[in-house]
């Protein structure tokens, strides 16, 4: 076999290679982006059953104008947040400010037995496991991507081509802050 | 084992890719063997082409129970579909499941029987279809259902129904060949090979020898790697619950219970999440799940 057939060949089979290991990078990119808007969906669900759980509660706890505007403004910078980290920290103030409102409708019978507001508290209790769930999800497309543009020999044309490591999206330390339980 | 040296590393995901490596490498064995015995078959009756006839013939049958596994199954074991309307809490469960998993969800059925079970079919992801007992509903609680959801939709992510019915293929062909031998169908007689008559009567006798075992070895060989594929959809059933102590308290509450599963005959038997004979004494070589035992210890060394 002449030397000309054979440089070929290893050219040839190098691109092959190099384009295997760009188009696994573009697919696992594609997933997390993916990953994130299907998290994007779940918050959404929630950002919908806000105002109607705010009005229900208005009718009975009348006391509470705080604590729900509290919640409208964790809404709305929730809602206009825009990079991960961003949107990570003003959800979870979100959480932390629906808590603190299903806290206190316990003091209000007549409010926790409205059919309409159990039904609410239901499904936002279902829309945070699914929130959850998406989560994991996108952390799970997030570290196959990061190992993929870590290991060798991807590391080095992820480099090249501008390939990041992404975020995982994380709990906040206040979630993770054991609570202080006072009597 | 040199395996259970590493578990001393078990981590959900050393579990899990251990079983994948061990599939791969018991279809490759199966497949070297598959090929052996052809070979052995094709020369013993001096005719290549009935390699051909059982390739397609066992293709053939295995396709149409793949394509229709999902209706074919659930027609067998008379089970009801339920909507989200109709049973909330369970519908939820599945579809946040199949969330962290980035699955579709599949149609979800009920079998009205107090035995504990479940089962997970359909030709791929799409087209998945999981059903659960009426007993196992009502009898686990729901981290231990949980559990046993990830693990049914771990088989449809693992593509399990596909990769069972590329070993049936295999079995079947093996089994064709066989059968076919031991019944003299395709072979010429001997008188038309004067030259290689020694190396025909040696394939002759390997020839009889493995219409006998080869059907044997084959069925093993199949039943030790959907043991594999079980150890493989607990692995990442753990995976996508993050609680392997979940899924091994369900399993435990399983198989305590004696009470045999009725609409379960011995074709569906393999798709339960446990063995649905209850009592059922044999061999770990025939058994189509891994005993409970073993599954429990591999979830419960699990580090999360």
């Amino acid at each position: 076999m002449s030397l000309g057939i054979i440089v070929i060949v290893v050219v040839v089979v190098l691109g092959l290679v190099l384009v295997g290991m760009y188009n696994g990078l573009i697919t696992l990119k594609n997933r997390v982006d993916e990953a994130w808007s299907d998290i994007d969906v779940q918050l959404k669900r929630r950002y919908d059953l806000i105002p109607n759980l705010i009005s229900t509660v208005k009718g009975y706890a009348t006391h509470e104008k705080d604590l729900l505007e509290n919640v409208t403004k964790a809404r709305t910078a929730a809602m206009s947040a825009g990079t991960p980290g961003e949107k990570e920290g003003a959800e979870n103030m979100l959480s932390g400010t629906l808590k603190s409102l299903f806290a206190v409708s316990e003091n209000y019978p007549d409010l926790k037995a409205n059919q309409n507001f159990m039904e609410l508290q239901r499904e936002l209790a279902d829309t945070e496991d699914k929130i959850q769930a998406s989560r994991r999800f996108y952390n799970g497309n997030v570290r196959d991507f990061n190992t993929k543009t870590e290991v060798f020999p991807t590391n080095m044309i992820a480099n090249m081509l501008g390939f990041t490591k992404r975020e995982f999206f994380e709990a906040t330390e206040a979630e993770k802050e054991n609570v202080q339980v006072k009597f | 084992m040199f395996y259970d040296l590493c578990s001393i590393f078990m981590t959900l995901y050393n579990q899990a890719d251990k079983n994948t490596r061990l599939t791969w490498i018991y279809i490759s064995g199966f497949l070297v063997f598959v090929i052996g015995v052809g070979y052995v078959f094709a020369g013993a009756m001096g005719n290549s082409s009935i390699l051909y006839f059982a390739v397609m013939l066992s293709i053939t049958t295995s396709f149409v129970s793949y394509w229709w596994s999902d209706k074919i199954v659930l027609a067998m074991s008379s089970a009801k579909e339920v909507t989200h309307e109709e049973n909330r809490e369970l519908y939820h469960l599945v579809e946040n499941l199949c969330i962290t998993a980035g699955l579709p969800i599949p149609r979800i059925y009920i079998i009205e029987d107090s035995a504990p079970n479940a089962f997970a079919t359909g030709r791929d992801a799409k087209h998945g279809v999981i059903c659960f007992t009426t007993g196992i509903i009502d009898k686990l609680e729901k981290n231990e259902l949980e559990g046993v959801i990830a693990h049914e939709l771990s088989h449809i992510g693992n593509r399990d129904i596909l990769l069972s019915t590329v070993v049936v293929v295999m079995v079947g062909f093996v089994t064709l060949l066989a059968d076919w031998f031991r019944y003299g169908i395709f072979s010429k007689r001997s008188s038309d090979n004067e030259g290689g008559g020694q190396l025909q009567m040696i394939l002759f006798i390997v020839s009889i020898v493995l219409s006998v075992l080869a059907p044997i070895a084959a069925m093993l060989m199949q039943l030790a790697i959907s043991r594999k594929r079980e150890f493989l959809a607990d692995a990442s059933a753990a995976l996508l619950t993050r609680y392997p102590e979940g899924l091994a308290r369900a399993l435990e509450k399983i198989s305590s219970d004696q009470e045999p599963l009725e609409v379960a005959n011995h074709a569906t038997a393999h798709l339960y999440i446990a063995n649905p004979f209850k009592g059922d004494k044999v061999s770990k070589l025939f058994m189509t799940h891994p005993p409970i035992e073993d599954r429990v210890a591999a979830l419960r060394k699990m580090d999360v």
